[in-house]
C-alpha cells in the first residue's frame, strides 16, 4: 500500500467520524434541547404544549400547597401565572417569593414539573430567573 | 505584614517570569549563551515565590485575618480548621493563584527534572512556560489581587458557602488543578517542537510523562467532584453536564487522546502533527474552562460570580495563547510529520483512529457546552443543553471507541492481517455478546452497556494473558487502567439503566417500598453540628440496614443543604434522602443504584494503571539524549 493511499485511509476515516457527529448533532438539536421561558412566554407559545422546556420566575408567596409528596405551586414573572406540580423532594434553597427553575412539560392540567432547580448560593438568583424579571420589571436586588 | 510579603511574592513570580520567558531569546540575540543560564533558575524562583504567596493566603484564611478581603468574604472563625484552610482556593481570587502557583510548579519541576533533554529543547519549553505564566500572574495582579485588605477590619467573615464544606471537596479543586495545569507541560513541549522543527524519541516520553501526570490528576479530580455531586447535591445522580464539569472533562478527553497518540511517536514516529495539535489544544480546552468558569458567561451550578472584565481578559488570554500557538502550527506544523510508518488496520492505526474518536466527541461536548450562548446571540432564543442532548450524541461516538479499545490494544503494531485477528476477535466478540443477551432483559443500554464493558475486560484479560511471558510495567498500567474504564461502564450501566426510585410523604413510624425492599421512617430529630443544626432522620431497611439522611441549617452563611444517606455495598447503593422534616415526619426520596460503587472503585484503578504506567517511564527520562 502506498504512503498516499494510506494517508487518505486515515483522512477519509477522520472526516467520516466527523460527518457522522454532525449528523448525531444536528438530529440531537432537533429534539434535546430545552427552550427557557417565563410563564407569559411559555402560554403564548402554541408550540410548547408537550415539549420538554424550562420554566422559570418567583414562586408566588402562599401558594405552595402539599399534596403527599406533591409539591404545587405557582410561578410568576409579574405578567402571568402558571400552576406547577411536583413530585419529589424541594431543593433546599426552594422559598416562597425567590426565584426558580422548573423543567418539565406543559399538559392541560398546568406545568408538571420533573426536576426543580434553585440556584446554591442565595445571593444569586438563576440568571435566567433574573433576566425574566427584569423584562417584565419585577426585579428586586437580593438583601 | 504576612499578606504584604505574599503579594509581593506574586510580584517577584511575575518578574522572575518574565525573566523564564525572554532569557533564552536575549541570549540568542547578544549572543550570550550565559544568559541562557538564567532561565532554569528564573523557573525555579517564579515557582518558590508562588509558593510563599499561596503560604500567605492560606496563613490568611488559618487566622481568620478579615483584614484581608476574600477572608471576610469568604470565612468565618466558626469554622473547622480543614475548610478555613480549603476556603483558601473556594473562590474566584484564592483558586486562581492557586492555579498560578501550580503552574509555576510545573515549570519549576520541568526546569530541574528535564535535565536529560536536549539543552535548546529544554530552554525552549522553559521560554513558552514563562510565556504563559507572565500573562495569567498579569491576569492575577490586574484584576484579581487575593490580598486586597480592607480598612477598617470587619470583626467577622461571611463564611464560606456549605455546600463546599466537604472534606472531598476540600480536595477536589487542588486535584483538578494539577491536572488542567499539568496539561500546559506539554504545551510547552508542543510549542517548543514547533519552535525547534525537530521531535525525537525523548521528547515524546517527555510529553507521555507529564501528559500522564496531568491525566492521573485530572482523573481523580473529576472523580471526587462526581462523588460529592453525588453525595452532596441530593439528586442521585453524579453527572449533570454542567458547563463546568464539561470544562474538566474536555482536557481529560484530549488528554486520554494525546496519551495514546504520543504512544506512536515513541515507539516509531509518525503522526507528530497531530500529537503536536492534540497538546496545543489539551491546554486550549483548559484556559477555555477557565473562561466558562469565571467569566460568568454561562449558568451553572457552581461557575463562581459574574464579572465582565475577567471573562475578556481570559478570553484576550486564551486567544495570544493559543491562537498564537496555532498560528506557528499552521506555519510550522508541516516541518514536523513527513510520514506515518504503519498500516491502517494495525494496533496504531486504531490507536490513531480512537484519538480522532475522542477528539470529536470533545467537539461535541464543546458545542453542547457553548450552544446556549451561541443561540443567544443568535436570536434563536433561551435555550439549555442538558443530559438529553449529550446522551444522544456523545455516547453513540463514545461506543465504537470503546469496542475499538477491547479489540486494538490485541492487535499487532505496525502491520496486522484481519485473518490474524479472527481468534482474538472472536473471543472478546463472544463475550460481548453473551453479556449483552444475559442483560437485555433490562433493556437496550443495559445490554449496550454491560456487553461493551465485558468485551473491554475480555480483551484485557486476553491482553494479559498472551503477553504474560513478557509482561512490562507500561503494559501492566495500560491493562489496569482499561479494566477500570470497562468497570467504569458496568457502574454507569448499572447505577442508570438498574435504578429504582421511590418517594412519599412519610408520618414517623410510616414505610415505603423500593424494588421490593420495605423501608421505615423510624426518627426525626434535631442534631446539633459544629457550625449548624442538622434535622437527621433515621430510616430502617430489611438486613438491619439503618439510613440517616440529614437535612443542615448553616448560619453563615444562612443556607440549608442536604446530606444524602448511602449504604454501600460491592453490589450496589442504597441512597435516601429527606426534605421539609419535621418531628411528626418528612419527605423521603430514596433511590438503590446497583454497581454504583463501580464507578468510584474504577477511578481507583484507571489512576491506578496511570501511575504504574508512569513509574515504570521516570527512570529513563533521566537518560540524556544526543
Amino acid at each position: 500500500m502506498t504512503r498516499r493511499k494510506q494517508r487518505l485511509i486515515l483522512i477519509g476515516g477522520g472526516l467520516a467520524v466527523l460527518a457522522v457527529a454532525v449528523a448525531l448533532v444536528l438530529s440531537a438539536l432537533g429534539e434535546a434541547l430545552t427552550f427557557f421561558y417565563g410563564p407569559a412566554d411559555l402560554l403564548s407559545r402554541a408550540d410548547a404544549a408537550g415539549r420538554r422546556v424550562r420554566l422559570g420566575g418567583l414562586v408566588e408567596p402562599g401558594s405552595l400547597m402539599r399534596d403527599g409528596a406533591t409539591a404545587r405551586f405557582v410561578v410568576t414573572d409579574g405578567k402571568a401565572e402558571m400552576p406547577v406540580s411536583f413530585t419529589g423532594v424541594l431543593p433546599d434553597l426552594f422559598r416562597e417569593g425567590q426565584g426558580v427553575v422548573a423543567e418539565g412539560r406543559l399538559t392541560p392540567a398546568g406545568f408538571v414539573a420533573e426536576t426543580v432547580l434553585a440556584k446554591h448560593d442565595e445571593k444569586y438568583m438563576p440568571r435566567e430567573v433574573a433576566e425574566v424579571l427584569k423584562k417584565n420589571g419585577e426585579w428586586r436586588t437580593a438583601q | 505584614m504576612i499578606a504584604e510579603a505574599g503579594h509581593f511574592a506574586l510580584i517577584l513570580a511575575a518578574v522572575l517570569a518574565l525573566v523564564q520567558a525572554a532569557a533564552p531569546g536575549l541570549a540568542h540575540l547578544f549572543r550570550r549563551p550565559g544568559i541562557a543560564g538564567l532561565t532554569g533558575f528564573a523557573a525555579a524562583g517564579q515557582a518558590v515565590a508562588m509558593a510563599c504567596a499561596m503560604a500567605a493566603l492560606i496563613h490568611a484564611f488559618a487566622v481568620s485575618d478579615f483584614s484581608v478581603r476574600v477572608v471576610f468574604e469568604n470565612s468565618h472563625t466558626a469554622k473547622p480548621m480543614l475548610y478555613k484552610v480549603a476556603a483558601a482556593w473556594g473562590h474566584h481570587e484564592g483558586s486562581l493563584l492557586l492555579w498560578a502557583a501550580l503552574l509555576s510548579a510545573f515549570g519549576g519541576v520541568t526546569a530541574l527534572w528535564n535535565q536529560g533533554l536536549p539543552g535548546g529543547m529544554r530552554l525552549r519549553v522553559l521560554a513558552v512556560q514563562g510565556l504563559v505564566s507572565c500573562g495569567v500572574l498579569a491576569f492575577l495582579e490586574l484584576t484579581s489581587n487575593p490580598f486586597d485588605r480592607l480598612s477598617p477590619a470587619p470583626f467577622e467573615g461571611r463564611g464560606l458557602n456549605p455546600l463546599l464544606q466537604d472534606p472531598g471537596l476540600a480536595v477536589h479543586p487542588p486535584l483538578l488543578y494539577v491536572g488542567t495545569v499539568g496539561v500546559s507541560v506539554a504545551f510547552a513541549f508542543a510549542v517548543a517542537a514547533l519552535w525547534s522543527g525537530r521531535i525525537g524519541p525523548g521528547w515524546a516520553r517527555a510529553v507521555r510523562a507529564w501528559t500522564l501526570i496531568a491525566w492521573i490528576f485530572l482523573t481523580a479530580g473529576i472523580a471526587l467532584g462526581s462523588a460529592w455531586a453525588y453525595a452532596e447535591l441530593g439528586w442521585g445522580g453524579w453527572w449533570f453536564w454542567d458547563p463546568v464539569e464539561n470544562s474538566a472533562l474536555m482536557p481529560w478527553l484530549t488528554a486520554t487522546a494525546l496519551l495514546h497518540a504520543v504512544r506512536g511517536v515513541e515507539r516509531r514516529g509518525g503522526a507528530e502533527g497531530w500529537v503536536v495539535l492534540l497538546a496545543i489544544l489539551g491546554f486550549g480546552f483548559s484556559l477555555l474552562g477557565m473562561f466558562l468558569v469565571r467569566s460568568g458567561v454561562l449558568t451553572s451550578v457552581h461557575a463562581f460570580a459574574a464579572d465582565p472584565l475577567r471573562g475578556v481578559f481570559i478570553l484576550a488570554l486564551f486567544g495570544l495563547i493559543e491562537g498564537g500557538a496555532l498560528a506557528l502550527f499552521a506555519v510550522r506544523g508541516h516541518r514536523l510529520s513527513g510520514r506515518i510508518a504503519f498500516a491502517p488496520f494495525s494496533r496504531d492505526g486504531a490507536l490513531l483512529l480512537n484519538t480522532v474518536l475522542l477528539i470529536v466527541a470533545t467537539g461535541v461536548v464543546l458545542f453542547g457546552t457553548v450552544y446556549p450562548l451561541l443561540a443567544e446571540v443568535l436570536g434563536i432564543g433561551r435555550i439549555s443543553v442538558g443530559a438529553p442532548f449529550f446522551d444522544a450524541t456523545v455516547l453513540p461516538l463514545l461506543s465504537p471507541l470503546i469496542a475499538l479499545m477491547a479489540i486494538g490494544p490485541l492487535m499487532r503494531p505496525g502491520r496486522d492481517s484481519p485473518r490474524r485477528l479472527l481468534r482474538p476477535a472472536g473471543i472478546v466478540g463472544g463475550v460481548g455478546l453473551l453479556a449483552a443477551a444475559a442483560s437485555a432483559a433490562w433493556g437496550g443500554w443495559a445490554a449496550a452497556g454491560f456487553g461493551l464493558a465485558a468485551a473491554v475486560a475480555a480483551g484485557t484479560v486476553l491482553l494479559l494473558w498472551r503477553s504474560r511471558r513478557s509482561l512490562t510495567r507500561r503494559g501492566l498500567g495500560m491493562a489496569v487502567a482499561h479494566l477500570g474504564v470497562a468497570v467504569a461502564i458496568a457502574g454507569m450501566t448499572g447505577g442508570s439503566q438498574l435504578a429504582d426510585e421511590a418517594i412519599a410523604r412519610l408520618p414517623v413510624g410510616g414505610s415505603l417500598v423500593l424494588g421490593g425492599r420495605s423501608f421505615t421512617l423510624a426518627e426525626v430529630r434535631a442534631v446539633p453540628g459544629p457550625n449548624y443544626i442538622a434535622t437527621r432522620a433515621r430510616v430502617t431497611g430489611p438486613g438491619g440496614l439503618a439510613l440517616t439522611p440529614e437535612t443542615r441549617r448553616y448560619e453563615n452563611p444562612p443556607q440549608t443543604t442536604t446530606e444524602a444517606a448511602i449504604a454501600s455495598t460491592p453490589l450496589g447503593d442504597t441512597y435516601a434522602v429527606i426534605g421539609e422534616g419535621g418531628p411528626d415526619g418528612a419527605v423521603l426520596r430514596m433511590f438503590s443504584k446497583p454497581l454504583l460503587p463501580w464507578l468510584w472503585a474504577s477511578s481507583v484503578l484507571m489512576c491506578m494503571g496511570g501511575g504504574i504506567a508512569l513509574f515504570a517511564r521516570l527512570p529513563r527520562l533521566r537518560r540524556r539524549e544526543r
